[in-house]
C-alpha cells in the first residue's frame, strides 16, 4: 500500500486536463508549471516576509478556483491579501462567508461542484466550522484549509495555542503541522498535490501557530511567479462530481440513515475504515513530497524532545542551550499529524530514555499521540508545556528538562 | 451533461439495470417537449421509490418540482436532513447533503464553483429543504444567501412542522400549535419568510401549495429561470405533514385546499427585472410553440 514514490522522476499523468506550459486561465502571467519542476528546479529568490504574506505567496501559485474568507485574528491578514489576489485576477470567485460554518460549507459546495478551494481559519473559527470537517472528508472533498491556531478557551483568548489540532485528528482530514514559513509555503502547494491524489483525495488542514508564523517575518525561498500549479482535475475524483457532467446516478437506493441493518452499518464503517485508509496512503505522496514525516538530529541520545511547529524551533535553542552545558539531547520534528508517523517514531525513539514533549496547549495532546504508539511509553514526560498563548522560552523548556533529570536549575524559570 | 454522456455505449446497455435504459429512453433530459405533468405515468421521472409515509403531500410535491426543471440535464439539487431528502436523495440527479442547515450556504459555494469551471453552460442550483432547516438552523444561510443575491433557487418544504425527527414545533409552526417541544402551545406566530424573502430582495418568490400540478411545476420553472439569468428566487410551498399533523391519508388533498384557503393562497411576487426577463421567455415559449 505504502510503495516508496520517487516523486521527481515521476510522470504527472493526473493532468491530462490542461498542457504543462500552457496559460493560466486566471492570469496569464503565468504557466502551469510541473509540480516536481516548481518544487525543485524553477528559478527561486529569498524573500524577508511575514507569515500571512507567506499564505499569500503560495495561493498566487497554487492556482485555486475559489476561495471563501471570514475575518479572525490571526488570519484576518492572510484571508485579505487573498482577497487582494482576486482582484488582480490570480482565481475565479473570491467572497467573506457569514460565519465559519457558513464558509466552510460554502467551501463544500464549490468543491462538490469540482472547484479547487482555498481557505483560512483560526481558533474558534474552527470550532465554529467544525461540523464541516468530518463531512469533507466523508464526501472525500480535498479542500485546503490554513489553520492559523490559536486559544479557544474562555475568557477569549487570541494568543496561540495549538488545542485546536487536537480536535481536527479524527476528522479524517490530513493534518500536518508547520514550523517555519517556508514549510507553510511549500506545504500549502504540496498539501494540494497530495489531498488530490485519486489514492487519497481528502481535504487538508495545513497548521501553523498563530502569530508566531503568521505575524513574524521570516526568509523564505519563492520560486517565480510566473509559475503556478496545474488545476484541479475534478475527474480523478473517487466519488462523482456533482457538476451534472457524468450520466445521472440515484446517488442513494437506500438512505442509509433510515435503515437499521447490517448492510447500512457495514456500509458507514466501511467508508470510515477507508477514509482512514487513504490517510495512511498519502504517506508515499507526502514522503516523495516533503521528505521523511519526521526529521531526526541525534536521537541516539538518552534524552530525546519531540515537537511539532514552533515547539521544535523552541526546543532546537533549548538543545543547543542544554549543550553548552554538556547535556546532550536528540530532537524529532513531527510534520504530519495525520498521517501519523508512529512507525518512524518508534524507530526513532528507540534508545531513548527520557523522551521530552514541549507543547503549546494545556492538554498536553501531542505526548498522549506519542504514549499511544510507543513501547515502553514511561518514558515520556508529558511537558513542558504553556497554554493560553504563554510564551515557552527555550530558557524554561532546557530547565524542565534539567529539574526533570534530577539537575539542579538556577535563575527565575526554575520558581515553583 | 451532454446527450453523449446520457447514452450508454452500444453492447454496454444490456447490463445497466433497467431503471437506467428507461431513464435514457424515455425520461425527462433533453427532449425537445419536456414531459408535462399531464403527462405522469407516461414518461420515466426522476424520482419514483422513497421511502417517505405513505400519502405524504412532501413527496408529491418533490415529484412536481423534478418535472418543473426547465434543465434536469444541468441540474444539481442541495438538500439537507429532514424528510424530503428521503425521496430528493433516490432522483437521477445529483443531490448534495452536507450537514443540516447548510444548504444555502453550500448552494452557494457550489453555484460559484460551477460558474468558475463552466463560463458557457449554465448550471441550475436548486435547495430543498424543510422548515427547520432553512428557517431556523439554516437561517443565516439562507438569509445571507439572499443579501448577496445568489443565483440558485430555494425551496422551502413547509409542513410546518420537524417532521424528521418526530414532530417538534418549528418556527414556521403556527401560534398555540401543540407540538413536542411546545407542550404549552407555541407562543409565538409563524415567521413572515415571504416578507423576509421580500425586504431582502429577492427577484423572485411564490407561496404555494400543491392543489393544481400545473401551477406547481410552472412556478418551479419560473423561479429556476429567475435564477439562472436574474438573482435569488424562493419558493415557499405547503407541504402537510400528515403523520404530525394526523391527517387521515385520504384527507391529505383536502387539507391542502382548505390550508391553501386559509393562510396559502398562491401568490407570486416577482421583481421588474425578473418581471421583464420572464414576460419575454413565456412570449418567445408561446411564439415557439405555434
Ligand atoms: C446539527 C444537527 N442538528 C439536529 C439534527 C437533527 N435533525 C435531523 S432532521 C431534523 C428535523 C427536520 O425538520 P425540517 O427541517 O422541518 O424538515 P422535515 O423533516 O419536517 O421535512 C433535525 C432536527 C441534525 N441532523 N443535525
Ligand atoms: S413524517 Fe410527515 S413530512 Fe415526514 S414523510 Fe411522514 S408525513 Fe411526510
Amino acid at each position: 500500500m505504502n510503495k516508496p514514490v520517487d516523486f521527481q522522476k515521476r510522470e504527472l499523468k493526473g493532468y491530462s486536463n490542461v498542457q504543462i506550459g500552457e496559460k493560466s486561465k486566471y492570469k496569464d502571467t503565468q504557466t502551469y508549471t510541473d509540480p516536481s519542476f516548481l518544487f525543485n528546479e524553477a528559478e527561486a529568490t529569498p524573500a524577508f516576509m511575514t507569515g500571512s504574506e507567506v499564505i499569500r505567496e503560495a495561493i498566487k501559485r497554487a492556482n485555486i478556483d475559489l476561495s471563501v474568507a471570514y475575518p479572525i485574528t490571526p488570519q484576518s491578514e492572510a484571508a485579505a491579501l487573498i482577497g487582494e489576489l482576486y482582484a488582480e485576477g490570480y482565481m475565479g470567485d473570491y467572497f467573506r462567508g457569514e460565519n465559519e460554518f457558513g464558509v466552510m460549507s460554502q467551501c463544500a459546495g464549490a468543491a462538490f461542484g469540482g472547484a479547487r478551494v482555498f481557505t483560512t481559519t483560526a481558533g474558534p473559527g474552527t470550532l465554529r466550522a467544525f461540523e464541516n470537517f468530518p463531512m469533507w472528508s466523508g464526501a472525500r472533498l480535498p479542500i485546503q484549509v490554513c489553520v492559523t491556531m490559536r486559544g479557544v478557551n474562555s475568557p477569549l483568548s487570541i494568543q496561540p495555542d495549538t488545542m485546536e489540532a487536537y480536535f481536527l485528528l479524527e476528522t479524517g482530514m490530513l493534518v500536518w503541522h508547520a514550523e517555519t514559513a517556508q514549510d507553510l509555503f511549500d506545504w500549502i502547494l504540496k498539501g494540494y498535490i497530495v489531498a488530490e491524489m485519486p489514492d487519497v483525495h481528502l481535504p487538508i488542514a495545513v497548521c501553523c501557530d498563530g502569530f508566531f508564523v503568521t505575524h513574524t517575518k521570516d526568509t523564505v525561498v519563492l520560486p517565480d511567479e510566473k509559475y503556478c500549479l496545474p488545476p484541479y482535475d475534478p475527474y480523478r475524483s473517487p466519488v462523482p462530481c456533482m457538476d451534472m457532467e457524468c450520466p445521472p446516478v440515484r446517488m442513494m437506493r437506500d438512505p442509509f440513515v433510515m435503515k437499521s441493518n447490517y448492510i447500512s452499518y457495514m456500509t458507514q464503517a466501511s467508508w470510515q475504515l477507508e477514509v482512514r485508509a487513504a490517510i495512511e496512503r498519502s504517506r508515499k505522496h507526502t514522503k516523495a513530497l516533503i521528505g521523511d514525516l519526521i526529521e531526526c538530529e541525534n536521537t541516539d541520545n538518552e534524552i530525546v524532545m519531540i515537537a511539532s511547529g514552533t515547539a521544535v524551533s523552541q526546543s532546537r535553542e533549548a538543545i543547543r542551550l542544554l549543550g553548552l552545558e554538556g547535556i546532550n539531547v536528540g530532537l524529532i520534528k513531527i510534520k504530519t499529524l495525520r498521517p501519523f508517523p508512529h512507525e518512524e517514531i518508534t524507530e526513532a525513539l528507540k534508545n531513548a530514555k527520557k523522551i521530552f514533549v514541549p507543547e503549546f496547549n494545556v492538554a498536553g495532546w501531542l505526548a498522549r499521540e506519542i504514549r499511544a504508539v510507543i513501547p515502553n511509553n514511561e518514558r515520556v514526560v508529558c511537558g513542558p508545556h504553556v497554554a493560553g498563548g504563554m510564551t515557552m522560552p527555550s530558557e524554561v523548556i532546557a530547565d524542565e528538562i534539567k529539574k526533570a533529570m534530577g539537575m539542579k536549575v538556577s535563575g527565575m524559570t526554575a520558581r515553583g | 451533461m451532454s446527450l453523449a454522456n446520457l447514452t450508454p455505449s452500444p453492447g454496454f446497455e444490456k447490463w445497466l439495470p433497467i431503471e437506467y435504459r428507461d431513464l435514457v429512453e424515455n425520461g425527462p433530459y433533453f427532449r425537445d417537449k419536456k414531459p408535462k405533468v399531464s403527462d405522469m405515468g407516461k414518461f420515466k421521472e426522476i424520482v419514483e421509490e422513497h421511502p417517505m409515509c405513505a400519502g405524504c403531500a412532501m413527496t408529491l410535491f418533490i415529484r412536481l418540482v423534478f418535472i418543473g426543471l426547465p434543465s434536469p440535464e444541468h441540474t444539481v439539487i442541495v438538500g439537507t436532513a429532514g424528510c424530503g431528502r428521503l425521496a430528493i436523495s433516490q432522483g437521477s440527479i445529483p443531490f448534495i447533503y452536507g450537514n443540516y442547515g447548510d444548504t444555502n450556504a453550500t448552494a452557494s459555494g457550489l453555484k460559484r464553483g460551477l460558474d468558475v469551471r463552466f463560463p458557457n453552460q449554465f448550471k441550475d442550483v436548486l435547495v430543498m429543504a424543510g422548515d427547520g432547516g432553512l428557517i431556523d438552523i439554516g437561517f443565516q444561510h439562507l438569509m445571507h444567501g439572499w443579501f448577496r443575491q445568489e443565483k440558485f433557487t430555494t425551496i422551502l418544504l413547509d409542513n410546518e412542522v420537524y417532521g424528521n425527527t418526530g414532530g417538534q414545533e418549528s418556527g414556521m409552526t403556527r401560534q398555540g400549535q401543540i407540538l413536542k417541544m411546545a407542550p404549552r402551545g407555541k407562543k409565538t406566530g409563524k415567521i413572515d419568510a415571504m416578507g423576509l424573502a421580500k425586504v431582502s430582495e429577492v427577484d423572485y418568490i411564490a407561496r404555494i401549495a400543491p392543489t393544481n400540478p400545473a401551477r406547481v411545476a410552472r412556478t418551479v420553472r419560473r423561479a429556476v429561470l429567475v435564477a439562472r439569468e436574474i438573482g435569488s428566487s424562493y419558493i415557499q410551498a405547503y407541504t402537510s405533514c400528515n403523520i404530525e399533523y394526523a391527517i387521515p391519508t385520504p384527507d391529505v388533498m383536502q387539507d391542502a385546499f382548505d390550508v391553501e384557503k386559509d393562510r396559502y393562497g398562491f401568490e407570486e411576487i416577482i421583481s421588474d427585472r425578473a418581471k421583464e426577463f420572464l414576460a419575454e421567455v413565456e412570449k418567445k415559449e408561446k411564439k415557439d410553440k405555434k
